[in-house]
């Protein structure tokens, strides 16, 4: 049985009209407990729920800082290329977008490599576009081997691999990886994903599990908020991760709850997830899967980040850029996305500090 | 003659020892260090970063400190291995507390991986203090292995539930020849003086004082709770009784 088969249980479940009968009653029970059921789960995902944020808040809160301590784990994305065969309607490296793409020599990573550590930083996100001719898993074990020298956790943002696949990167020196399976709803999958091999739903789907049983420590997946209900795509999200802990209890597992930016591409919100849904969703997940990462990224603004600290957060992304060798050669390509955080690490670490949290920026050392 | 806890040939002043990991700041750890007294702190390897200046975390354990790294992070024996022999290479001297947790959901350490890793490591040399489930057979075995101490949980780590394992430390302490320290789950001072009361060697407090609104304060009230403990196992606590023995008995015309 996979993840797959797990979701499966819920077609034809009621979605909207569970949540519109959730009341709270039911809201103050689940706050009440200490382990939630998926159920429970969903109801604090639920309209009623948001009348109940600031209790929520002061438990995910507690329970944060019991089991993560005022630290926050620092990391920054490394893009490798964003050549792309996919035509995602919402992505900026859409293969029809018009672009310049690019993807960097060996030596080119290593001078990334070189201005990255240089902030201090030893946990890095590598990533590329989804295109197996331009960027297959021998390159991006090559260009492992040459970051390893200047880090010590190297994940991976790539498109799916198989599980022989993800055991080479991790030979190499990958020791966690993030698959964003965007939308879980498998009809609105499809007519987001009209081109390319990332139409496989299933394969994007069972990638991190793949990516267990080849041994990956840190599991990270998210849904991209925006392009369906949120309410629904945080609640498989959680299943996800609930799901991937149980069947990887040695593995550290991770959401990621990014919110649609503006790109390249110009595909608007299906659904615009305000600042207190966001916040909601951190909440209850927190409260469901009280030992489970919360990465959040420079989409979100600096005030807004600063504030979320405390609420369930655990890792955060600092010194961003999304252009393809961006850092080093100082060239202003297309990134993915825009950010809004352009703080620095140093930016970034003195605002914790001045919040009464600790920047980690090594927390993992390759073994 | 002062009452001394020896570990690896150490004689240790302080039976309250330390964690490193939650604090908002790791500069806040020479105080926390001076107000709880301690003489043995540990810390993760995996947050040890010889090249981060300031940042890096061994900058601020003083030097009166014995440093105990610990394996956080290892999934089995092996990583468990690697670690330690890290830790040696830069730098952190001998002891090292063995943790190895494959499950996430509630961080429980693996004792067989445990017991293996303490054959390796005492085998070279390392004073080994496992982190454990507390179970009497599994912590023989790593007696017999080599450890130099024995660490078992109080409650799962990071909860502050309190001293939730009482029974079975308790037949722990009876039975064991090495030293037992009572590690995670502590989450009030009044819990480790009752570890101590109990005949632990020492307690180790991490989130209860990371986590405290106060926590030098909290150090601080740690370091007496648990000087408190161990001096009412010195003095022999008195016998418990099921029953109320009443100072004027009402059976005691019987005996006139």
């Amino acid at each position: 049985m996979t993840i797959f088969d797990e979701l499966r249980r819920y077609d034809g479940f009621d979605f909207p009209g569970f949540l519109a009968g959730v009341t709270d009653a039911h809201v103050a029970r689940a706050l009440q407990k200490e382990r939630l059921t998926p159920q429970d789960y969903l109801a604090l995902l639920s309209p009623a729920a948001a009348r109940h944020l600031e209790p929520m808040a002061q438990k995910a809160r507690d329970l944060t800082i019991r089991h993560f301590g005022r630290a926050m784990v620092l990391f920054t994305p490394l893009y490798l290329a964003n050549h792309c065969t996919n035509q995602c309607v919402y992505c900026g490296f859409n293969t029809k977008n018009r672009i310049e793409r690019r993807k960097l020599t060996l030596e080119e990573v290593e001078a990334e490599a070189l201005a990255i550590a240089a902030t201090g930083l030893k946990h890095i996100l590598i990533l590329t576009g989804e295109d197996r001719k331009q960027t297959p898993p021998a390159y991006m074990a090559d260009c492992i081997r040459v970051l390893k020298r200047y880090f010590t956790s190297i994940a991976i943002e790539v498109y799916p691999l198989t599980q022989e696949e993800y055991a080479l990167l991790i030979e190499a020196g990958a020791d966690g990886m993030t698959m964003f399976q965007e939308v879980y709803d498998e009809t609105v999958y499809a007519e987001l994903h009209p081109k390319g091999p990332k139409r496989d739903y299933r394969f994007r789907l069972e990638a991190p599990d793949r990516a267990g049983r080849a041994g990956m420590r840190q599991l990270n997946i998210g849904a991209l908020l925006g392009l369906n209900s949120w309410r629904t795509e945080a609640f498989f999200t959680g299943l996800h991760a609930d799901w991937l802990q149980r069947a990887y209890p040695d593995a550290e597992v991770a959401v990621s709850p990014p919110r649609m930016r503006p790109h390249a591409g110009g595909f608007p919100p299906r659904e615009i997830v305000s600042d207190a849904e966001l916040v909601q969703y951190i909440l209850a997940f927190r409260l469901f899967m009280p030992r489970g990462g919360v990465t959040l990224s420079t989409r979100e603004r600096p005030g807004l980040r600063d504030n979320l600290l405390g609420l369930g957060v655990t890792r955060m992304s600092a010194g961003v850029c999304t252009q393809v060798g961006g850092r080093a050669s100082g060239q202003h390509a297309t990134g993915q996305f825009e950010i809004s955080d352009p703080r620095s690490v140093d930016e970034m670490a003195q605002a914790l500090y001045q919040r009464g949290y600790q920047p980690v920026y090594k927390d993992w050392q390759y073994l | 003659m002062a009452d001394q806890l020896v570990i690896g040939g150490v004689a240790l002043e302080s039976r309250l020892f330390l964690g490193s990991g939650k604090y908002s700041s790791n500069a806040i750890i020479p105080a926390i260090v001076e107000a709880s007294g301690a003489q043995v702190i540990t810390v993760a390897v995996r947050r040890v970063d010889p090249g981060a200046g300031s940042e890096n975390i061994l900058s601020h354990i003083p030097r009166s400190c014995r440093l105990m790294p610990n394996t956080s992070g290892a999934r089995n024996a092996q990583e468990a291995v690697r670690i330690a022999r890290l830790a040696r290479a830069a730098g952190c001297g001998d002891w090292i507390k063995i943790e190895v947790i494959s499950d996430n959901r509630h961080l429980l350490p693996d004792n067989q991986e445990t017991i293996e890793a303490t054959r390796i490591l005492a085998a070279e040399g390392f004073i080994v203090l496992p982190y454990m489930s507390p179970d009497l057979m599994a912590a023989k075995r790593m007696a017999e292995a080599g450890a130099a101490a024995v660490m078992p949980l109080g409650a799962p780590i990071g909860t502050n539930r309190g001293f939730r394992t009482r029974e079975l430390v308790a037949i722990m302490i009876d039975e064991l020849d090495v030293p037992v320290i009572v590690d995670a789950g502590i989450g009030k001072p009044s819990e480790a003086c009752e570890c101590m009361e109990l005949g632990a060697a020492a307690v180790l407090a991490n989130t209860a004082i990371a986590t405290a609104a106060d926590p030098v304060g909290m150090a601080r009230a740690f370091a007496q709770a648990v000087a408190a403990g161990r001096a009412a196992w010195l003095a022999g606590p008195g016998a418990v009784s099921e029953q109320a023995r009443a100072s004027s008995p009402l059976t005691g015309f019987l005996h006139e």
